[in-house]
């Protein structure tokens, strides 16, 4: 049910900007998931096919750029990447991280037409 | 003519502006509020009959429950002696967002109150994306869950300010390691408070009641 609240979200972003514009179409929307991120998927598209019906952003393609996350270590500064359920420090091996990436989960960019018919 | 626009926005930034709402509201109230959250069953009504048993003669308490169908917990928590206890039915939502939480601040008199307890739905994941506006964010965690959670559902455990690990009177009858569920934690969420209980033996409790009291205003 979640998808639902944040496809709403994305829709209402991208109405705001689409019309500050001028655009007459959205075609495209680029949206940054940190890989520690929420767990929306690509069931958006699904939710969004039906959510953007009858607007400018109807059938509007959804593409999601993975960012994958990186820790540092509050200790020697190291940065990695956690693998699965590992949280040490691949080089000191002492737990406590910063999280430099990872986290995002925002809409980066749409593309649209500003004219119909183009 | 096909044109790229650059955004940058954050996708939850309209829940995450009433959220600041709420908190704005509830702290001009002089009301101090936590929003619970932990996995089904991990004891977050157990918890909030425990605090009220312990701090109703003190302290003027309100509970907002969230929960997906039923108005059992808010009802547990009206004979714990909360002084208003308020149901959100999510009608499905898996988690309470400040918008919830604002049409449950719409039925309260703030001013009446010194301590808001928001019981989130019960779930590892969701909540911890939606901010409701409270003051701080308290993960109930409960040893029969395993001590892998930390691992498994850091998102929950980064984000937040308190750590109750709950049913510790269950300890011998389990294989949860203290140690390897305190490393995961402490990984994500260096020096979190953290009180250790039980709301079958009242171990533990009265740290936790008592930070809760200290953090409200007088
Ligand atoms: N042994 C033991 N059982 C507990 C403890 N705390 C709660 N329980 C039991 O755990 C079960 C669930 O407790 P609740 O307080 O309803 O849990 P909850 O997190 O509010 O559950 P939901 O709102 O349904 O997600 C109940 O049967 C409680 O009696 C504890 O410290 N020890
Ligand atoms: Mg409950
Ligand atoms: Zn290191």
């Amino acid at each position: 049910m979640h998808e639902l609240a944040v496809t709403q979200s994305v829709l209402d972003i991208v109405l705001r900007h689409a019309k500050d514009a001028g655009a007459k179409r959205v075609t495209d929307i680029h949206i940054a998931i940190g890989e520690l991120s929420t767990n929306v998927d690509d069931s958006v598209q699904f939710y969004w096919d039906i959510i953007a019906k009858g607007t400018i952003a109807e059938g509007a393609k959804l593409h999601f750029r993975r960012v994958p996350a990186e820790l540092q270590c509050m200790a020697c500064f190291e940065k990695y990447h956690p693998d699965d359920g590992e949280l040490v420090c691949p080089k000191c091996g002492s737990v406590g991280a910063k999280i430099i990436a990872g986290e995002e989960f925002s809409l980066e960019a749409i593309d649209v037409e500003d004219q119909e018919n183009s | 003519m096909t044109q790229r626009i650059p955004i940058v926005e954050n996708i939850l930034s309209a829940n995450d502006r009433l959220a600041e709402e709420n908190r704005a509201r509830i702290e001009s109230a002089g009301v101090f509020s936590v929003n619970l959250m932990a996995s089904p069953g991990a004891g977050k009504t157990s918890i909030i009959e425990q605090t009220l048993s312990r701090l109703a003669d003190k302290l003027r308490v309100a509970v907002v429950d969230g929960d997906i169908a039923t108005s059992l917990d808010a009802d547990r928590a009206a004979a714990a002696g909360a002084q208003a206890s308020i149901q959100i039915n999510t009608g499905g939502e898996c988690h309470l967002d400040a918008v919830m939480l604002q049409g449950a601040l719409n039925q309260l008199d703030l001013s009446k109150f010194d301590l808001l307890i928001v019981e989130n739905v019960g779930n590892l994941v969701c909540p911890a994306d939606f901010r409701l506006g409270t003051h701080k964010s308290v993960l109930i965690a409960s040893t029969p869950e395993g001590d892998d959670k930390p691992y498994k559902y850091p998102g929950m455990y980064r984000g937040v300010d308190a750590l109750v690990v709950n049913k510790i009177d269950l300890l011998p009858y389990l294989d949860f390691k203290m140690d390897y569920f305190q490393r995961g934690v402490e990984a994500l969420n260096p020096g979190v408070v953290t009180f250790p209980v039980s709301c079958r033996t009242g171990e533990g409790l009265d740290a936790w009641t008592n930070w809760l009291a200290q953090n409200v205003k007088r």
